[in-house]
């Protein structure tokens, strides 16, 4: 691991590739910080006051735009979300076009979710704002994957040497893309599970075991994390039907128990309980499906603050 | 009107040449080869000293480009794409039928064939499409089109759709001797894919393209190449499982060519990642594969497996490339870039020799399109292809001649490039930056 950072080198977050282990570690300690915020009773700081921050969804979120907003708000920036349905994207005007008229009004941050894999790095690349990736198409979800990894250290209180069981759909998804990367990069032993159809090539050389017996995955694992199972993956022939894909991979209580008796479970949501995983862990003793929703507005609070060039303002926080 | 160019190397594998040599050309026709041609003995010619520095070679024949006319002129024109094709060193070149409308009937071949003539640069050889609107289902009018000017058949964009069409097809064109040139490609696993399926493509969360989708399509080619006894022509080779399939169907004497285009022997599928991640100018159809693949078509090109180089010259409005990665148009500009490319990484690199190298960019795809071309000798049409083989180029896209610039090669420095290029006599391309080839400008002399 290497020294100490005290800011992040980069003017966005794209993803956690480019993050070293100690920009991760300083995301994950300021978030600490910023979560004690949300114990006060006046939730409220200064940090961005006289920032601009638009987030511009192309898809669909309930999560993640409230988790944005509440954490933008909670940092007294000025924000303005845009909610663009991709439909209209195709008669209308260009993601470009779009970003350099967002530009033109000097907005300090961009956070953006849209479906196209790369869609932050096109925006990055034509504007001066710092652009926050909330989820680009199945390429990554940054902020995710911190406050997965911070919820890991909330209640580990380490992320090195865990093993981290993560199973369904890695193929599609973003969330998988950005655990892998923070979690192989702070020393994780990562185990990726899944039908044969929905493993992504590559998993060896990024230090992933991946297997298809979930049990295997699952065993003395420190971590379980459950991905959605999408609907339209079925209707795309990967598996045969949901019924046989929670009676193959579904997390059960009896699979549970091959996971340390002090495991944790999560799910980065919206969860299909009786697909992926079954009610009784999703409400058991181990979940902590809603810290990570809590940990998230602290997490991004985080990120923001340290994007608008928040480290001399450490004290005001 | 005489033109006599003196002592530059001959390069023609046909008749085995490779030597100083000077050639004389009467209006529109070689009139004379020789070790020496003294000025006093062709009176009234222009004499124009090449010296050894330069390579004469046939002029090269890109059999795989489009043109975009008629439908697309915002893209390319013929008469860009034409002026594009002679400035980097091609005489001719053979279009792809996906325009709007399709060249699917002889009024369209006809339209081409009009237009090429009025911009009086590159030879056009015109591919006809095998389906009527290229849709897979009902025969072209293959006849009349050939009848028109077309030299072969595709459907390109898009494979031809059913093995059944492939059979009738490779049946149908044999009778003229004609080839069905096909992109190779199952829709069915290439599916909704915008890049080479493997680590990068995965890493970066791009919808892949197996390498078995090609691989499949090949396979299908050979076979039905086989039993009908017609010409298959793979375009745009590009997986190692391909090449593989068509060294074995060579080597039972199946009628199967292939082209690789360089982008594919030159770059793979890291360059996704970096050094500028997403660039929609490396998102091409087939897709740049990995290493190892490109690899296995350096050695088929060395090896002989490989026919022809052809560039899939696809240009592009910029509007269709700064989108999203997976919303960008598929396809490079290539015409301006080739031969720089193939001097730099094969010839100097010792890949091939010259002789190959000619064989590749001139020879062979004249032989597999049944063309004029391929060859300097007496009586036959002056087209020529003149190179400075240690020419410093240092790629520059805002200076194509094309109308688009969607080119992953830009800034690229690469030693050789194009010195002149003539087509029928008449000079169409000199490139200022080469002294030698200065005399043969301004450009004009002899009838198009």
């Amino acid at each position: 691991m290497s020294d100490a950072a005290t800011r992040l080198r980069g003017k966005d977050l794209l993803g956690i590739a480019d993050l070293t282990a100690a920009e991760i570690t300083l995301v994950l300690d300021t978030a600490e910080a910023m979560k004690e915020i949300a114990s006060r009773p006046i939730k409220k700081v200064p940090a961005l006051r006289g920032k601009t921050v638009v987030n511009l969804f192309y898809e669909p979120s309930t999560r993640t735009r409230t988790s944005f907003e509440i954490a933008e708000k909670r940092l007294s920036a000025d924000t303005l979300s845009i909610a663009i349905a991709s439909s209209s994207v195709v008669k209308g005007e260009t993601l470009v076009d779009t970003a350099l008229n967002l530009e033109a009004m000097a907005p300090d941050i961009i956070v953006l979710r849209h479906g196209s894999s790369g869609a932050c790095h096109l925006l990055s690349r034509i504007c001066r704002a710092a652009i926050v990736n909330a989820g680009d198409g199945m390429h990554e979800h940054p902020t995710q994957g911190l406050l997965d990894a911070f919820t890991i250290r909330e209640r580990k209180g380490r992320l090195a040497g865990l093993k981290v069981a993560i199973v369904g759909d890695l193929l599609h998804s973003r969330v998988f893309r950005s655990n892998i990367l923070l979690l192989t990069k702070m020393g994780a032993d990562v185990w990726g599970c899944g039908p044969p159809t929905l493993l992504p090539p590559g998993l060896e050389q990024l230090g992933v075991h991946p297997t298809s017996r979930v049990e295997e995955a699952v065993r003395d694992a420190d971590v379980v994390m459950m991905l959605r199972i999408q609907l339209e993956r079925m209707q795309g022939g990967f598996f045969p039907s949901l019924r046989e894909y929670f009676n193959v991979f579904g997390m059960t209580p009896e699979r549970v128990a091959l996971a340390k008796p002090d495991a944790i479970i999560m799910h980065p949501g919206p969860m299909n309980r009786g697909v992926e995983i079954a009610s009784e862990v999703a409400d058991g003793p181990g979940s902590v499906i809603l810290d990570q929703v809590a940990n998230g507005v602290a997490v991004r609070m985080a990120v923001l603050f340290l994007l608008a060039g928040g480290g001399e303002h450490v004290a005001a926080a | 009107m005489l033109r006599l160019l003196r002592g530059a190397r001959v390069v023609d594998p046909i008749s085995g040449l490779d030597g100083i040599r000077d050639i004389l050309i009467d209006r529109d026709r070689i009139a004379r080869i020789d070790i020496s041609i003294p000025p006093s003995t062709c009176r009234g010619a222009t004499v124009i000293e090449l010296g050894a520095g330069l390579v004469v070679c046939p002029g090269f024949i890109d059999m795989h480009v489009h043109l975009r006319e008629p439908g697309y002129e915002h893209k390319e024109t013929v008469a860009t794409g034409t002026a594009s094709a002679v400035a980097g060193g091609f005489t001719a070149v053979a279009c792809m039928p996906n325009t709007h409308p399709v060249n699917d009937n002889a009024s369209v071949t006809r339209f081409i064939l009009k237009q090429a003539a009025e911009a009086g640069l590159a030879r056009v050889y015109p591919i006809g499409a095998v389906s009527q609107g290229s849709k897979g289902e009902q025969l072209a009018e293959i006849a009349d089109m050939r009848d028109a000017g077309c030299v072969a058949f595709s459907d390109d964009g898009r494979p031809v759709a059913t093995a059944l069409l492939m059979r009738r097809a490779l049946e149908y064109a044999g009778m003229f001797g004609m080839p069905i040139i096909d992109h190779c490609e199952d829709r069915s696993l290439s599916g909704e894919g915008v890049a080479h399926e493997g680590y990068h493509a995965a890493q970066l969360g791009l919808r892949g393209i197996p390498s078995a989708a090609e691989d499949v399509m090949v396979e299908r080619d050979i076979v039905l190449a086989d039993i009908t006894g017609g010409h298959a022509h793979i375009a745009h080779i590009s997986t190692a499982g391909a090449l593989r399939a068509v060294r074995a169907g060579k080597a039972r004497s199946v009628r199967i060519t292939c082209e690789v285009a360089p982008h594919h022997f030159t770059m793979s599928d890291q360059w996704l990642a970096a050094p500028v991640s997403y660039d929609t100018n490396v998102k091409m159809n087939p897709p740049l594969r990995a290493a190892a693949d490109r690899d296995a078509l350096v050695e088929g090109i060395r090896d002989g497996s490989i026919d022809a180089i052809a560039t899939d010259h696809a240009p592009h409005h910029a509007d269709d490339k700064r989108v999203e990665f997976d919303r960008a148009s598929f396809g490079i500009v290539g015409l301006e870039t080739a031969v720089s490319l193939c001097l730099d990484r094969l010839v100097h690199a010792d890949v091939i020799g010259w002789p190959r190298l000619v064989e590749l960019l001139s020879v062979n795809p004249a032989r597999i399109l049944g063309v004029a071309g391929g060859s300097i000798s007496v009586g036959r049409a002056a087209d020529l292809t003149i190179l400075a083989p240690d020419l410093p180029v240092i790629v520059n896209a805002a200076r194509f001649r094309s109308k688009s610039r969607n080119t992953p090669f830009d800034g690229w420095s690469l030693r050789g490039g194009v010195a002149a290029t003539i087509v029928g006599g008449r000079v169409v391309y000199v490139n200022p930056e080469v002294p030698t080839a200065a005399g043969l400008g301004p450009l004009s002399g002899g009838q198009p």
